[in-house]
């Protein structure tokens, strides 16, 4: 044993078993996520139950485990969905009460913009009051129509009616502005061009309403019956419906395709049913330009930092102070900058904002609120210290004697600071800043009280001038996985969307650090030789 | 230990008097020196004797270091470079340097070469060619690298490096160039390389060098000073040096019984 011991070898196992748990641990998450991340979109078989007491349920099998305390009994938790009949997702029912399984060929699954799936048969077409059978062949086309339409009813609601409403505030605006200056002729004059601008837009505002409200008519007329495994019947517009499939006659590649739309309709699709379905596109639109924001002010910010702390200053007690509190400061939780960042960059500087240059639209805050440059700004501070430090080290690894061959050449400090000490430290500042990226990235405390919100209206980039607004706020995925997984009413059916947005959240970090670290090879390389 | 001071034609450098105190510790003591323009001039002597702490005096390398303090004068062509009127980049530009350890910098063999002009606010493309192709003329390294100019200057081995090193100083047009042991990381056939090229030099440059190679200094420098204990032991002509030392501790440092 104590030969044993003497060799060294015991070391070797302690080492590297305790790198195996950290890895298996991490290996273990990423599975966990991928998995069941990558499989929600899997279209499920549909089972029908038949109980002894007569009650009949259709639905997924969402969870099956084995009853405590009673050896090899089971129960199945079932999503039956239809929760505007049954009130409830989701279902257990007992092995023992089950009296036959079966997997009907023509069950529907209909997936709504509305209250979840619907899992049924399709009885027939309801017009004008009566109900024709129909198969489903026929009502494809008919869930064609329904989706230009909605497509159309959006165009209307969102860009049409979006932009007269941003006009019209422009205008509002300006009456205001006129209406506090001094009166005079020409100020009356504007102020009735201002009016008539007005009056003109409501009256294409109205015009849309009228659009918009016989789209809708249109949209209800067609309506659908559905038989439901209770022996009850629903009744539906096919405009409620997005997507209808028959899970238990698809084959591989039908699934397989299926399984592509609905994943694309994840990445770039809008949130619906209070974001526990549809898909996350403004969340990972609203973090990368979140982590984007806070590179472009974290970097100048730490990078200058750490050339006075290495470069001019000198090795002081100040110096040392200042260089443990910059450590320091990644200590402290990430709430404390929160509020911070709501005390000094939404309160007094975006209300400093406000007062100065937006007095018209006061007590309406526009900066002075919650918003991607406020939440990135705050993040910038608490990522700075990872920088700084980074940086620094970068800096120190310049052998001394570069310097001097810089300097003995005739050039001053700066000269050789910016000519060669910086470029070759830029691979460490950038290491730096992949690693703030990430930390951002994932970071949602600070930001649930600087401007990240459940469901943003518009993205924080768009059409109308200056194209980026910077004072918007925004939608964050790993707030968007708070919210889905813990604030949704409806949550246990939301599990499957925490699953999907975490992954997204984890590739949108990959992404982004993949894309830093290819720029900095590429920076190493072009300083290096010159060119790219 | 007195020595005499040679008569120095034309003398480009005038050291009076020259202390030097890392902290408290004295590292020069009392030089007097004259070194004459457009001859090589060595120092030589054992590690640690204040040579490479002379040669970093005259274009105020040690600046850089904290703590160091410096009493008497040192002119150049008339002028005292530790006035407070002095500019220490035009300095650094008149007085060139080459240390030990080839430092190019991590970029082109263009780019190091044309450093010094760029930092002075050239940026001609023309000029700063031609400025490239005279500076490696003359460290003997054009025919080398003429196809290979955008390539990383730490792909050229060691002997290369140091001459790039040397063509970088040459292209800010000195008048004096320094150089710290500039073949101590070079082999055999390197260093006699730079050396040819050295006395090529001396037709437009002073060269002052600091080597701790006897020989080196006995084949290339008219001039050679020898230094001990942060003193000038004995300052003559090359010649002189080598065979007929008036210092007893020259002679034994010369024959090889210390150092």
């Amino acid at each position: 044993m104590k030969k044993f011991i003497r060799t060294g070898n015991p070391y070797i196992w302690l080492t590297a078993g305790t790198l195996t748990i950290c890895l298996l641990m991490i290996c273990g998450l990423v599975v966990l996520i991928m998995v069941n991340g990558f499989g929600i979109f899997w279209p499920r078989k549909v089972v029908r139950v038949t109980l002894y007491d007569g009650t009949v349920a259709l639905g997924e099998i969402a969870k099956r485990e084995s009853i405590p305390h009673q050896k090899g009994s089971f129960r199945t938790k079932l999503k039956i969905g239809n929760r505007d009949v049954n009130g409830l997702d989701f279902t257990w029912i007992d092995d023992a009460d089950i009296v036959s399984w079966e997997y009907p060929a023509d069950t529907l699954v209909f997936e709504r913009r509305e209250w979840g799936n619907m899992y049924g048969f399709l009885k027939g077409l309801r017009q004008d009051g009566a109900v024709k059978p129909q198969r489903l062949e026929v009502m494809m086309p008919l869930l064609e129509k329904s989706q230009t339409l909605f497509k159309q009813i959006r165009h209307v609601e969102k860009k049409e009616i979006g932009n007269i409403n941003y006009q019209m505030e422009k205008c509002r605006l300006e009456s205001k502005h006129l209406e506090r200056l001094q009166p005079s002729e020409k100020i009356q004059n504007k102020l009735a061009t201002v009016k008539t601008r007005m009056n003109n837009l409501e009256r294409k505002y109205r015009e849309k309403e009228d659009t918009l409200t016989a789209l809708y008519t249109t949209a209800r007329e067609k309506e659908v019956v559905v038989l439901l495994a209770d022996g009850r019947e629903k009744i539906m517009p096919v405009f409620q419906i997005i997507r209808v499939y028959a899970p238990n006659k698809m084959g591989f590649f039908a699934k397989m395709s299926f399984y592509i739309a609905k994943f694309w309709e994840f990445i770039w699709g809008e949130p619906r049913e209070a974001n526990t379905e549809g898909g996350v596109f403004p969340a990972i639109f609203g973090t990368v330009m979140l982590v984007l924001i806070m590179s472009i002010a974290v970097v100048p910010l730490g990078v200058l930092t750490a050339v006075y702390l290495k470069e001019y200053a000198r090795d002081s007690f100040i110096a040392r102070l200042v260089r443990i509190s910059v450590s320091n400061l990644a200590g402290v939780p990430s709430i404390v900058f929160g509020v911070f960042g709501l005390g000094f960059f939404i309160y007094f500087i975006g209300g400093g904002i406000d007062n100065l240059f937006f007095p018209d639209a006061l007590p309406t805050p526009t900066f002075g609120t919650g918003g991607i440059l406020w939440a990135s700004l705050t993040l910038a501070l608490m990522t700075v210290p990872v920088v700084v430090v980074a940086t620094e080290e970068g800096l120190s690894a310049v052998p001394i004697s570069l310097r001097e061959g810089s300097y003995a050449l005739g050039a001053t400090k700066i000269e050789t600071l910016w000519r060669v000490v910086l470029p070759q430290a830029t691979p460490g500042i950038l290491t730096g800043t992949i690693l703030a990226m990430a930390r951002a990235a994932g970071e949602v405390a600070p930001l649930m009280i600087t401007g990240v919100v459940k469901l943003a209206p518009s993205l924080p980039m768009d059409g109308h001038f200056p194209f980026i607004h910077l004072e918007r706020k925004f939608m964050h995925l790993g707030f968007h996985i708070y919210d889905v997984g813990f604030q949704s009413p409806n949550v246990e059916a939301a599990i499957p969307m925490v699953y999907a947005t975490t992954l997204a959240l984890l590739f949108t970090v990959l992404v982004l650090n993949l894309t830093a670290i290819v720029v900095r090879n590429k920076l190493k390389k072009w300083y290096s030789t010159g060119s790219m | 230990m007195e020595y005499e001071k040679i008569k120095v034609t034309e003398p480009i450098v005038t050291i009076n008097d020259l202390n030097l105190y890392y902290g408290k510790t004295k590292a020069l003591k009392g030089i007097n020196l004259d070194i004459s323009k457009k001859k090589i001039t060595a120092f030589i002597g054992p590690s640690g004797c204040g040579k490479s702490t002379l040669i970093r005096c005259l274009n105020r390398m040690n600046d850089i270091i904290d703590n160091v303090t410096i009493e008497g004068s040192i002119k150049i062509d008339g002028q005292d470079i530790y006035a407070h009127t002095v500019d220490i980049t035009e300095l650094r530009k008149k007085v060139g340097m080459v240390f030990q350890k080839p430092n190019p910098f991590p970029k082109t063999i263009y780019e190091n070469v044309v450093y010094g002009p760029r930092v002075q606010g050239i940026n001609k493309k023309n000029t700063l060619d031609d400025i490239c192709e005279n500076a490696l003329k003359k460290a003997a390294l054009w025919d080398e690298v003429k196809d290979r100019l955008r390539v990383n200057a730490l792909d050229l081995s060691g002997g290369q490096q140091q001459r790039i090193c040397i063509a970088r100083a040459i292209a800010t047009e000195p008048e004096i160039i320094l150089l710290d042991e500039p073949c101590s990381a070079l082999d055999p056939i390197a260093t006699a390389k730079i050396e040819d090229m050295l006395v090529e030099l001396k037709k437009d440059y002073t060269v002052i060098i600091v080597t701790h190679n006897m020989q080196q200094a006995g084949r290339i420098s008219d001039h050679t000073g020898f230094f001990m204990m942060g003193k000038l032991i004995e300052y003559d002509i090359t010649t002189e040096i080598f065979t007929n030392p008036r210092e007893k501790q020259t002679e034994d440092y010369i024959t090889g019984r210390f150092g």
